[in-house]
């Protein structure tokens, strides 16, 4: 029941010619829309072929027309379809499609398809158009998995401007169209576009309580008071603009909330210039829209000069340190082999394991060496404080705890296999997964098993105590939820591979798996409250902050998510992959990746403040201490950064 | 406790770790902090063996309003207490929907919302609850019952409309999936009010655009016009979402029969003075009527668990 808001008499509605539909009705519907049968012929001239398209109150069908018997000429035949109970509405209908049938008849541009015929046999009117070779832009949109081309998307707003341009100019009244909008923009073989429309003027319903405007997002402030002035069609072409560019629906969001949305975070490639066109038709006020189609031409012609419609210069997103400034460490400390682990800060000192089979620890404020430990195999393990000690898995298969004043061993442990887990200390106890498939927990004081659970594959993750209860993900997809006796409470199967560590907030603990989803399970009981969809693995473990949670994946990319609603808040391109996890210090997330660097952002916008190239791969996480970020990465290096 | 332990994980710069000051045996209950030992460790926190058992309570109540020949209102309201092992779990699902569209499609739309809804909920997530099978992700069953039913409606009454506000209770998350403007709150025990829906009409939008103030919008002309409804428009999205259910309070759903009229101290007020949900529904709708009752009045309320 959408409402019509009542017109002025000077403007009038374009009139419906509908090609293609947006809904999709299901096909066993057959007796409520679809009037007419593939292999029927109407009017003795028009052979129906197949169905184009199914709206509220008309059906568009393919057909040939059989007065042109050795072509093959094809139209597009519209079917009104009045299923309208109220006889004030059915009238207005049947009006309607009248009043569009002779409107279009007295158009002429090449953006507006012909007319050709207009009929009414038993009740049922008919309206004949030109057929359009091509889809509309909304398929166009949602078939594409990448942006389209600026270039294009500009080609085709300023035909849009033009045709806009001669309605508004149409005499004697001018034609406002109203329902600009991706699924009625059709672009034809040759790349131009033709204006169109689904659904004929939707009936007017009178008010009642409770009355509505489907509005569909693209529809301007002023179109709900019924003051539908050509101003209204330049917002909605800048709205359309925006769903193209940043292929966000307004429909699936709050109504004027384009920016929310900004064109260039989005999408960085989009110029500022077409950005600040498209925003300028998008304003609130139609005061500070283009006051014309031609005025928005002309600006969408100039953003093209600017940005070269034929060379596309890609517009860089990062807005970082001015040019020519680059972020110097304050110390940096080479070691003998990568660092694919993360470091630790604690009382003045930096903890980190590389590569090179050793533990290190170094001065915090001036990176100077104090003892190094080794053990047999590499460290990729975090380490963790623990009263004297610092704790630490290597791939030597033991966790060792080692005195922090000299570096010297106070005890070590034995696994059956490879240490790539990181410990976590609860109770007393150190709980660390190991490649043996255990999940052991040793007591601190005299190093001794306490006790281990099957996991039934190597456990990679950091296990996770919170409420007496520990969580851990393995290798073979499962993630368990264990009491301190080592009995399983409850257990998730994801379909791979949960080498990242599982953080908790509000009683729902998080964690990423190689499947590609992000899960949030209700910590007592294991159900799975959401999953979030990436678009390719992650190891990374997740950083939880009021309602945000921020992982990385191997597409490169830092993804923030809303907690509540599981929906992405932004993300951010890296040029390689994520395997690292966030940290976030005071008001900035730190993370690293693949591709050489330590990114600082903005937490809540996502937008970049900083980067520090390292000359390796940062696979690790940073640690954070009074102003001083500290990372290692595959160039050997760690670095202390300011934050 | 919980920040104790992040402090563990995450943040080792604080100057004094504050691991330091957990006991380095596991504590027993009942018995004094022992001498250090080797035996391997057993067992740690022994649960009470009697738990109070966390039931809600819930009141609803209905009136077709002082203005009105019918009722396009529908509400359903389930409340399950399920018991696993030594868990106990209370589960409860409400929801409350606002038909539109005349013709008696209003109160078909309203009623088709509530029960496709309530089918889907109890069908992909309670029954395998019981059958001790593995469901689906809450919220997507959540958003596809949502979708089912504006699937539902805009087949079988089309043209017609309804909101759909509905609250979901497992153990101690709360879900909301909410389309439309009927509201979900939360009142706290000293009286306090938060709104834990937004409405999906105009004015809403126009508030916090800032074009508009609550009290310009109380009496707006267009203040019943919502941009998103089931059974209108396509395509189509609700709000779905969870977070931990409050401590103590109430919970309260309503249609704009209600908000729209009574001002919300005297909601909050008649909440806290009744002795029972039901009692308090029943002096809410009666409140509404008093102020005129243009319109149908509908409201669920809730007495969480302490």
């Amino acid at each position: 029941m959408a409402i019509f808001p009542s017109q002025k008499k000077s403007c009038y509605n374009l009139p419906v010619i509908s090609h293609k539909s947006t809904q999709n009705l299901p096909n066993d519907d057959k007796d409520a829309t679809q009037q007419l049968v593939s292999g029927a012929t109407i009017a003795d001239r028009y052979l129906i072929q197949n169905i184009l398209g199914v709206g509220g109150m008309s059906s568009v069908y393919r057909a040939r027309d059989l007065h042109f018997p050795n072509v093959t000429k094809l139209v597009a035949v519209k079917e009104m379809v009045n299923r309208a109970l109220d006889p004030i509405v059915r009238s207005t209908i049947v009006r309607n499609f009248e009043r569009e049938a002779n409107l279009l008849a007295s158009l002429d541009h090449r953006s507006i398809p012909m007319i050709y015929d207009f009929f009414t046999i038993n009740e049922r009117s008919y309206l004949v158009i030109e057929y359009i070779n091509g889809s509309d832009l909304e398929a166009l949109i949602n078939s594409s998995k990448d942006f389209l081309p600026q270039d294009r998307i500009v080609r085709w707003g300023i035909e849009l401007c033009d045709v806009l341009s001669y309605l508004h100019n149409h005499k004697p009244e001018a034609i406002v169209f109203r329902d600009m909008k991706p699924s009625n923009v059709m672009i034809n073989n040759q790349d131009h576009i033709i204006l169109v429309d689904f659904g004929i003027a939707k009936p007017f319903q009178v008010g009642q309580r409770g009355t509505m405007i489907g509005t569909e997002g693209y529809s301007p402030p002023e179109q709900y008071r019924g003051e539908a002035t050509p101003l209204a069609d330049i917002y909605s072409l800048g709205a359309t603009l925006h769903h193209a560019l940043t292929h966000h629906d307004p429909r699936l969001e709050a109504p004027f909330s384009f920016h929310e949305r900004p064109i260039r975070q989005i999408n960085p490639n989009v110029s500022e210039a077409l950005e600040n066109t498209v925003n300028k038709a998008l304003n609130y006020d139609p005061e500070e829209r283009y006051q014309s189609a031609d005025e928005f031409k002309n600006a969408l012609l100039e953003a093209a000069h600017e940005s070269g419609l034929i060379s596309q210069i890609p517009i860089s997103m990062n807005s970082g340190p001015k040019p020519g400034e680059t972020i110097k460490p304050v110390w940096e400390f080479k070691c003998e082999d990568e660092i694919r682990g993360s470091p630790t800060y604690f009382n003045g000192m930096v903890y980190v394991g590389c590569y090179d089979n050793n533990l290190y620890a170094l001065d915090a404020k001036q990176g100077a060496f104090a003892w190094k430990y080794p053990t047999e195999g590499g460290i990729v393990s975090k380490p963790a404080i623990y009263q004297d000690s610092v704790l630490f898995g290597s791939e030597d298969f033991r966790l060792h705890a080692v005195y922090l004043r000299a570096g010297k061993v106070n005890w070590t442990y034995y696994t059956k296999g490879p240490i790539r887990s990181s410990p976590f200390l609860a109770e007393g106890h150190i709980f660390i997964g190991s490649d043996d498939a255990f999940l052991h927990a040793v007591n601190f004081l005299t190093g001794r098993h306490a006790w281990r659970v099957d996991a039934g594959s190597p456990i990679r993750s950091t296990p996770l105590v919170y409420n007496d209860l520990v969580y851990f993900g393995a290798e073979a997809g499962d993630f368990y939820c264990v009491d301190f006796t080592g009995s399983i409470k409850w257990r998730f199967k994801a379909k791979r591979a949960i080498t990242s560590s599982a953080a908790i907030s509000k009683g729902i603990v998080y964690f990423g798996s190689v499947d590609s989803t992000v899960y949030a399970l209700d910590a007592k009981t294991g159900w799975v409250i959401w999953r979030f969809r990436l678009n390719k693995p992650t190891i990374s473990t997740p950083f939880i902050q009021e309602n945000m949670l921020f992982i990385g994946s191997v597409d490169g990319a830092i993804y923030a998510i809303d907690t509540t609603s599981a929906k992405e808040i932004w993300h951010f391109n890296t040029k390689h992959q994520v395997t690292g996890s966030p940290l976030i210090y005071k008001d900035s997330l730190y993370c690293g990746s693949v591709d050489g660097n330590l990114y600082c952002l903005e937490y809540r916008s996502g937008r970049m403040r900083w980067k520090f190239p390292a000359k390796g791969a940062i696979t690790g996480t940073p640690a954070a201490f009074e102003d001083m970020i500290y990372i290692g990465a595959a160039d050997h290096h760690i670095y202390a950064i300011i934050a | 406790m919980l920040a104790k332990l992040f402090g563990l994980k995450k943040k080792k710069s604080e100057k004094r770790d504050a691991s330091l000051d957990i006991p380095t045996i596991p504590r027993q209950t009942g018995s004094p902090l022992a001498a250090l030992t080797t035996k391997p460790l057993t067992a740690v926190r022994v649960e009470p063996k009697t738990d109070v058992l966390p039931q809600l309570r819930v009141g609803c109540a209905q009136s077709v309003g002082m203005q009105r020949d019918h009722n396009e209102d529908a509400i359903l309201t389930l409340t399950t207490l399920a018991a696993t092992n030594d868990s106990y779990l209370p589960i409860g699902l409400f929801i409350i929907a606002d038909g539109m569209g005349g013709h008696k499609y209003g109160e078909i739309a309203s009623s088709l919302a509530v029960h496709t809804f309530a089918h889907r909920i109890l069908d992909k997530m309670m029954l395998p609850l019981l059958e001790a099978k593995p469901a689906d992700p809450l919220q997507e069953i959540l958003e596809s019952g949502v979708m089912e039913a504006h699937r539902v409606i805009s087949k079988e009454a089309p043209g017609s409309g309804t909101t759909l506000t509905a609250l979901l209770i497992s153990g101690r998350q709360m879900s909301i999936a909410h389309v439309g403007d009927s509201r979900a709150y939360h009142i706290q025990p000293n009286g306090e009010m938060q709104t834990l829906t937004r409405d999906h009409s105009l004015v809403m939008r126009m508030i916090e655009l800032g074009h508009l103030t609550e009290d310009e919008a109380a009496v707006h002309p267009q203040r019943n016009v919502l941009y998103r409804a089931l059974g209108q428009g396509d395509p189509f999205s609700p709000d779905v979402s969870t977070c931990p259910l409050p401590e103590a309070g109430h919970l309260l759903l309503c249609t704009d029969g209600l908000w729209g009229v009574a001002a919300q101290e005297e909601i909050s007020s008649i909440i806290q003075a009744a002795p029972t949900p039901e009692a308090a529904c029943q002096q809410l709708i009666d409140a509404a009527n008093k102020a005129g009752g243009p319109d149908n009045i509908s409201a669920i309320l809730v007495r969480i668990p302490d």
